[in-house]
């Protein structure tokens, strides 16, 4: 016969099963593909430390470097330092703007970044480039995911005749 | 002047919605709601509260046809009507950028809202009246709070203005400003101008917006301290159709993004994705938990504490959309209202837990849960790895936030995370759909359990071993097509059991028996359907996660490119002008397997010319085995090079749209009403 309260314990116990279960799950597979999002100066600032890391980059797409091989796929160009923090972006005029300064700035640090694929849609002059990949020893980011947003034309749209 | 009408009625509805607050908390503290009070003086403050509510679902109606009005006769001077629309769209478009935006889609939640509040308002109420003072406060307040939004933050009826400093958009005429009226609008965005596009919003927010009704029921009954199952009986159905329409709203946006966003795929783990995956998941898990307060009186307490958090949530999932506090592809424009979503859901969730933990022990199950192996077991077990998959997801969206508070440093997980940590647990809930529907109620032992389950067992195994022998090996896709085999044996054989038990005792041939049988037990076998929707569409993830490969290549006319033993040969790209202002570039490749041809493809590019924006659509040859699909990524038409191809092999992602089909059957049959009116 079972003991009184042994029912309800067995319970207890499966379901702490379930959650350390749930807790290693969570905390091995964040370990294996956490990516660091960081700015372009703060990725010139840690340097060699981090070649190799899995990070996120978010930049402003600089237009004239644009080069696109078609045969091979191979995507480059160089993309400006923006701030990665919303409330700096919006204080800055909104991510428009950010964009825009960026890229006419002779100042900002720069980082030339190299992907393989189809030249996405949105990649031109002064779109904002999120991208996945790490940094290689030749100073160069290589890219595995490229995520690219344009705020200018749907998010902080105003009449075209009154600028 | 439709503008300002539009925003006065709205304005005057969020007013209307306060009253009924009001009256309908004074009417339950006089306990008017009672019938024989129904007629007295202060009895009449919850019926006018009733009306009120009532009043809501024309109003909003008014407001939202003045703002169509705005879009389909393009009065671009609104600012909402000049970011969603312009002159070339269809007149269809016009009409639905009534969610093409934030503002405007903001209005047509509320719209949903005073729609679904109104209906319930008309349920026969004479069986419980005690709670509808109470929903009423719980359907109120959140209507108001979506109206306020609309009417201080993001008014859809503000104008253009031309003041000394620059363009301004007000409701009301600045100091010294001019108004101002661009003669074209933006437009919607061309990735948005899509079938799946135009329903998948309206379908999300049907769902959001339907589980509100469980939710304000659960609260009622929290307040007048009914601690019976009387609220889940009353919103099982609103329950069931939330959870079909949340459903739908998920796999219309991913048939979108397979069809128009031309990546190969259908779901990117993007935070906006997950943030509607999460309610799915904490009202999935109700729906289950449910029966087993239902059945044997348990887990009261737990589902109070789902609906709360399903409530929240929906909540949340608008937030996260709305306030981009996440860099998403679907994310509109910052704004102030996101801290106001943060509020909102800080005090429901607060007081809600607060009324729940106040009447916990009324709340305590009638009787204790004994067996392991017991069917209600089984379904705590399932509710939760529900709860695991929704903290893996909350896990990886709150994560970036959680890490800069921290260590002030952003990181990130990507779709592997999910992936990695999720797919575990969907293989543990699989399993659970296999065993679980075979387990007795109260009591079950590993002999009883066995003895149901080793036939099905022992065939699933056949199939694991057939998969392996036809040269699969990959382990992930053994287990799964082991897991999606066990599950369709067991269901197909409890229809056999069910039908053949009845074939002998009333005669009526194994068909009919069957269709009786299911007639009379339509959530038990439309949820059996509904399982068997859910590995069909296992088997289009499995094939698209374990199988999918791809090429990509620049190729001159006439030359092909190689995949999975297909051949896609570049015959032609041919450049025009369509309708809707594009530009449209359209390859035609045809597609061999070995010598055999098997038809023509038209990969194309479609570039919008007034937004300067450019659409993939892929051309997409599908059939139950396997997808073919071509992408047209670049093309030098004067050169030898030719035209740049992505090509991808999606083995049985077609799966995935059949089971979402079978879902729907499946839920229309559990939520069908019976005959016998349940009460």
């Amino acid at each position: 016969m079972q003991k009184p309260g042994f029912g309800r314990a067995k319970f207890i116990v499966g379901g702490l099963l379930i959650l350390a279960a749930v807790i290693y799950l969570i905390a091995s597979s964040t370990q294996a593909s956490a990516e660091y999002f960081v700015t372009v100066d703060e990725l010139h600032a840690k340097g060699s430390d981090v070649i190799g890391v899995n990070l996120r980059v978010s930049g402003a797409v600089i237009g004239s470097t644009i080069q696109y091989d078609p045969q091979t796929l191979n995507l480059s160009f160089e993309v400006a330092n923006v701030p990665g923090d919303n409330k700096e972006i919006e204080a800055q005029g909104g991510l428009a703007a950010v964009l825009h300064q960026a890229v006419i700035d002779p100042n900002r640090s720069h980082l030339q970044v190299i992907y393989n694929g189809p030249k996405p849609d949105l990649l031109r002059d002064e779109a904002q480039a999120i991208m996945t990949g790490h940094l290689g020893e030749d100073g160069i980011f290589y890219v595995d995911e490229l995520l690219l947003k344009c705020p200018t034309k749907y998010e902080e749209a105003v009449p075209q005749q009154v600028k | 002047m439709i503008a300002d009408f539009g925003y006065g009625v709205l304005v005057v509805t969020f007013l209307l919605a306060l009253f009924s607050v009001g009256t309908a908390v004074y009417g339950a503290r006089t306990k008017s709601y009672l019938p024989e009070r129904g007629r007295s003086q202060s009895g009449r403050w919850a019926e006018s509260a009733r009306r009120a509510m009532l009043l809501t679902f024309p109003l909003v109606t008014l407001a939202s046809l003045a703002l169509i009005y705005l879009l389909v006769t393009g009065q671009y001077g609104y600012q909402y009507v000049y970011s969603v629309t312009s002159n070339s769209m269809p007149m269809y478009l016009k009409i639905t950028a009534l969610w093409g935006g934030q503002a405007g889609s903001l209005l047509f939640w509320s719209w949903l809202m005073s729609a679904f509040a109104s209906a319930v308002m008309l349920r026969k109420w004479e069986r419980d009246r005690e709670f509808l003072p109470w929903v009423i406060v719980v359907l109120s307040l959140t209507l108001a709070f979506f109206l306020a939004l609309t009417i201080f933050f993001e008014n859809p009826f503000a104008s253009w203005w031309q003041t000394a400093s620059g363009e301004v958009a007000a409701m009301f005429r600045p100091a010294g400003a001019l108004p101002l009226t661009p003669s074209d609008g933006m437009g919607l965005n061309p990735l948005l101008r899509h079938p799946g596009m135009i329903i998948h919003p309206p379908m999300l927010y049907l769902g959001f917006v339907s589980f509100v009704i469980p939710y304000a029921f659960a609260i009622a009954a929290l307040i007048t301290g009914r601690s019976d199952d009387r609220w889940i009986r009353i919103t099982r159905r609103w329950t069931l159709v939330a959870w079909l329409f949340l459903s739908m709203g998920l796999v219309l946006g991913a048939r979108w993004a397979y069809d128009v966003l031309g990546w190969g795929g259908y779901w990117g783990w993007d935070p906006v994705e997950i943030s509607a995956f999460m309610p799915w998941l904490t009202g999935t898990a109700f729906l289950h938990s449910v029966m087993i307060q239902e059945k044997r009186g348990m887990l009261k307490q737990w589902n109070m504490l789902l609906v709360i958090l399903t409530y929240d949530l929906v909540i949340f999932g608008t937030f996260l959309t709305r306030s981009g506090v996440l860099s998403s592809v679907h994310a509109f424009a910052q704004s102030a209202i996101g801290p106001l979503f943060f509020a909102f859901i800080g005090l429901t969730l607060v007081s809600s837990v607060s009324l729940l933990v106040y009447r916990w022990n009324d709340l305590k199950a009638e009787v204790e849960m004994k067996s392991m192996l017991s069917r209600e077991a089984l379904f705590l077990l399932n509710n939760l790895l529900f709860m695991g998959v929704l903290i893996v997801c909350f896990w990886g969206v709150i994560f970036p936030l959680i890490s800069e508070l921290v260590t002030n440093q952003k990181v990130t997980v990507g779709p592997p995370f999910y992936e990695r940590a999720a797919a575990p647990l969907f293989g543990a809930l699989m399993l659970l759909m296999g065993i679980a529907p075979l387990s007795a109620w109260g009591h079950s032992t590993l002999k009883t359990l066995g003895r149901a389950v080793w036939k099905p067992a022992l065939a699933a195994a056949l199939v694991v071993v057939a998969v392996f022998a036809a040269g699969i090996h990959n382990a992930v896709a053994l287990i799964g097509f082991g897991l999606v085999a066990l599950v369709i044996f067991v269901t197909l054989y409890e229809f056999w059991r069910g039908g053949m038990a009845r074939h002998r005792t009333t005669g009526e041939n194994f068909f009919t028996a069957l269709w009786h049988l299911a007639g009379r037990n339509r959530r038990r076998y439309g949820g059996y359907l509904i399982h068997i929707s859910m590995v069909l569409m296992a088997i289009g993830i499995l094939g698209m996660q374990v199988f999918q490969t791809e090429t990509q290549g620049a190729i001159p006319q006439g030359s092909s490119l190689a995949l999975a033993g297909y051949m896609v040969k570049f015959d032609s790209v041919a450049q025009f002008d369509s309708a809707g202002g594009r530009n449209v570039t359209r390859a035609v490749v045809s597609v061999y397997k070995g010598d055999q041809y098997l038809g023509d493809l038209y990969p194309r590019r479609d570039y919008f010319y007034e937004s300067g924006q450019p659409m993939t659509i892929p051309g997409v040859r599908s059939t139950l085995a396997d997808d073919l699909y071509v992408i047209l990524v670049d093309w030098q038409p004067i050169s030898a090079i030719g035209a740049t191809f992505k090509v991808y092999h999606n083995p049985l992602v077609n799966w995935l749209w059949i089971g979402s089909l079978v879902f729907i059957f499946g839920t229309l049959v559990a939520a069908w009403p019976e005959k016998i009116r349940e009460t």
